[in-house]
């Protein structure tokens, strides 16, 4: 992963970690069946920062709880890692999420009245990783973020944008294959998100693939590859 | 992950709203100390009770005229003629008997100066007294000489005397008439309502009998009290020629009877009333299970959150079970103590010995504990099923 990547944008000899075949996903709220996405196919590969983006309503939530194992689709295949992750029930999916994605939300990112380390340890707990490595893995990575200072904060003492920080910092830990991070500039204001932005950037370099879900497009143009989801289907993937 | 993580993390999550947390436990609190001071008082009382008779007579053995009759005064009015003088000496032959004496008793008035009082009067030998450890407030108790030559003579309780004469009374070489004829008072004996006079003189001046109602077995040691019972059976049974025992004429009470009829009944009453403090345990776990389901809804989104970076299913139920578990943990602790420091003030006041025993502790933390993993089962239940995006998504 610590390779630089020159042109994380061409779809080169790298693996494909995410792969979208004529994906649906549809709602039932009493009677009325609502599409959400109406067959939605693309790959990312290892190492990309792709940008997905566009209004309200249009599925790119949607198409983030996928990615993320967080639901199921309706119809289609979607391979994260060459695996085909409609098989897998509950816990195996809980455990999807906790190797291969690391999340960061738009809010409540964060345990309330538990410590910012205690935080970022979380998914080693639930990951199995031994206690004893815990604590050094969890303050390398707030290093990363420059948070190392702030482990023994408790997390409502800390601002908007040390709290996204955090929030990064916990989804290294477990070494995942993705970032998926939904509208993490959301609550921020501009200097903060594009410092955060920065990071992400930072972290694309390191060799970390990248998914941002957004509806700014000066947050998407961080990106080095933009899909438009429009009314349930990409408008355009470049 | 580890079961003390569960548990510090359960720990934080009460923290946060500390008043919610005891108000919760109030209902364990009261249960398990209600639980604890009735089955101490309970154990207490029994305890006092069974010292009370075992002080008095560890070692008598009364054979009672009659088929199982049993109870206080069961033989009082018994007119069962079996028992007789040569069944008082064959006792007295048997090993491990200090001494054997008949017992006559019934019920009649006792006048003084137009006063009269009902009462029940026994007939009793010189022995007596020593083997009911007897104290006398006035005058001498019946002697040998007297039961031997039919005294009329007559010893009162002190309740008896008060009924009679009045407080304070010096009643000694006064008379009373009993049955119509004049008994000379020659003692009067402590915390007693009955009038004892010579044997003798109850079974033939009164009664006109030639039986005894009961034959008491003074054993040489508490230890011996059950070989000895066998022993005062069989032979009564030889003597009223019955094979079967079932069939017996008479029947035998034992002080450690009289001890474990007493034991049972404190047993039942504490059981029941143990169980209507249980109740109060009942309603505390509803309370719980009432307040961990608000909890798993508040924390709909956490447990979101806690999904999408791995938590498993069992990783959440786990951790809503072991927070219900130490809710009523910490209360049953605190309504041990509760209930500990209540029975100590309790038994000071009502002078009975303060006993706290182990099993009610380890009931105390079994019963709190069980009511955690009953009544959190089902909210941490529902939290674990919560599908990720559902729990995110909540507002």
């Amino acid at each position: 992963m610590s390779k630089t990547i020159k042109k994380a944008n061409k779809k080169t000899t790298r693996k494909t970690i995410i792969s979208f075949r004529n994906i649906h996903k549809s709602y039932q709220t009493g009677p009325i069946t609502y599409e959400a996405l109406k067959g939605v196919s693309f790959d990312i590969v290892q190492g990309e920062f792709v940008a997905i983006t566009g209004p309200s309503g249009s599925g790119k939530s949607t198409m983030m709880n996928i990615i993320g194992a967080l639901d199921l689709a309706t119809s289609g295949e979607y391979y994260l890692r060459e695996r085909l992750i409609d098989a897998y029930d509950d816990d195996e999916l809980s455990e999807i999420r906790n190797r291969d994605i690391g999340f960061i939300f738009q809010s409540f990112n964060l345990l309330a009245r538990t410590s910012v380390l205690k935080n970022v340890e979380r998914p080693m707990m639930y990951g199995k990783v031994p206690k004893a490595a815990r604590e050094a893995k969890a303050l390398e990575c707030l290093d990363l973020v420059g948070l190392k200072d702030k482990a023994n904060n408790m997390s409502n003492h800390i601002s908007g944008g040390q709290i996204q920080r955090v929030a990064i910092a916990r989804s290294l830990v477990m070494n995942p294959a993705i970032l998926l991070a939904d509208e993490p500039t959301g609550n921020l204001d501009t200097k903060t998100a594009h410092e955060i932005m920065g990071f992400f950037k930072e972290l694309n370099k390191q060799g970390h693939t990248i998914i941002l879900i957004t509806h700014e497009d000066d947050i998407a143009a961080f990106a080095s590859r933009v899909i438009k989801v429009k009314d349930g289907l990409i408008e355009s993937d470049k | 992950m580890e079961f003390i993580e569960l548990f510090i993390l359960a720990i934080n999550a009460l923290r946060t709203n500390v008043v919610r947390t005891v108000l919760t436990m109030l209902g364990v609190i009261i249960g398990i100390a209600s639980v604890i001071i009735i089955m101490s008082l309970g154990s207490g009382a029994t305890q006092s009770i069974v010292g009370e008779i075992s002080s008095f007579g560890a070692n008598i053995l009364t054979v009672q005229a009659g088929r199982n009759v049993r109870g206080p005064g069961g033989g009082g009015g018994s007119t069962v003629d079996t028992l007789v003088e040569d069944d008082v000496k064959a006792l007295a032959l048997l090993p491990n008997i200090t001494s054997v004496a008949g017992l006559v008793s019934t019920n009649k008035q006792i006048t003084y100066d137009g006063t009269a009082v009902q009462s029940s009067i026994s007939g009793v030998e010189e022995t007596y007294a020593q083997i009911h450890e007897l104290s006398l407030s006035q005058g001498s108790f019946i002697s040998e000489s007297q039961v031997a030559t039919r005294s009329k003579v007559v010893v009162l309780g002190d309740q008896l005397v008060e009924d009679i004469f009045g407080v304070d009374a010096q009643v000694v070489g006064e008379s009373v008439r009993i049955d119509g004829k004049s008994f000379r008072i020659i003692g009067v004996i402590t915390d007693s309502s009955s009038a004892l006079a010579p044997l003798s003189t109850v079974q033939k001046v009164i009664l006109s009998q030639n039986y005894f109602n009961s034959i008491e077995v003074l054993v040489d040691d508490s230890e011996l009290v059950t070989s000895a019972e066998t022993a005062v059976s069989d032979t009564l049974l030889l003597r009223h020629e019955i094979n079967n025992v079932n069939d017996a004429d008479f029947s035998i009470r034992s002080a450690q009877e009289m001890i474990d009829s007493i034991s049972s009944v404190t047993g039942t009453l504490s059981a029941m009333l143990a169980g209507i403090a249980a109740i109060s345990l009942l309603v505390g776990g509803i309370g719980i299970m009432n307040i961990m389901l608000v909890t798993v809804t508040e924390r709909t989104r956490e447990i979101g959150l806690l999904k999408a970076i791995g938590a498993k299913q069992r990783d959440i139920l786990w951790q809503f079970l072991i927070e219900a578990v130490v809710v009523t943990l910490m209360g049953g602790l605190i309504g041990l103590s509760l209930g500990v420091l209540v029975t100590f003030v309790a038994t000071k006041f009502l002078s009975i010995p303060f006993v706290v025993s182990l099993s009610s502790i380890l009931l105390a933390i079994g019963v709190s504990t069980g009511v955690g993993i009953v009544f959190g089962y089902y909210p941490a239940k529902k939290a674990a099923a919560l599908q990720p995006i559902d729990a995110l998504r909540y507002e």
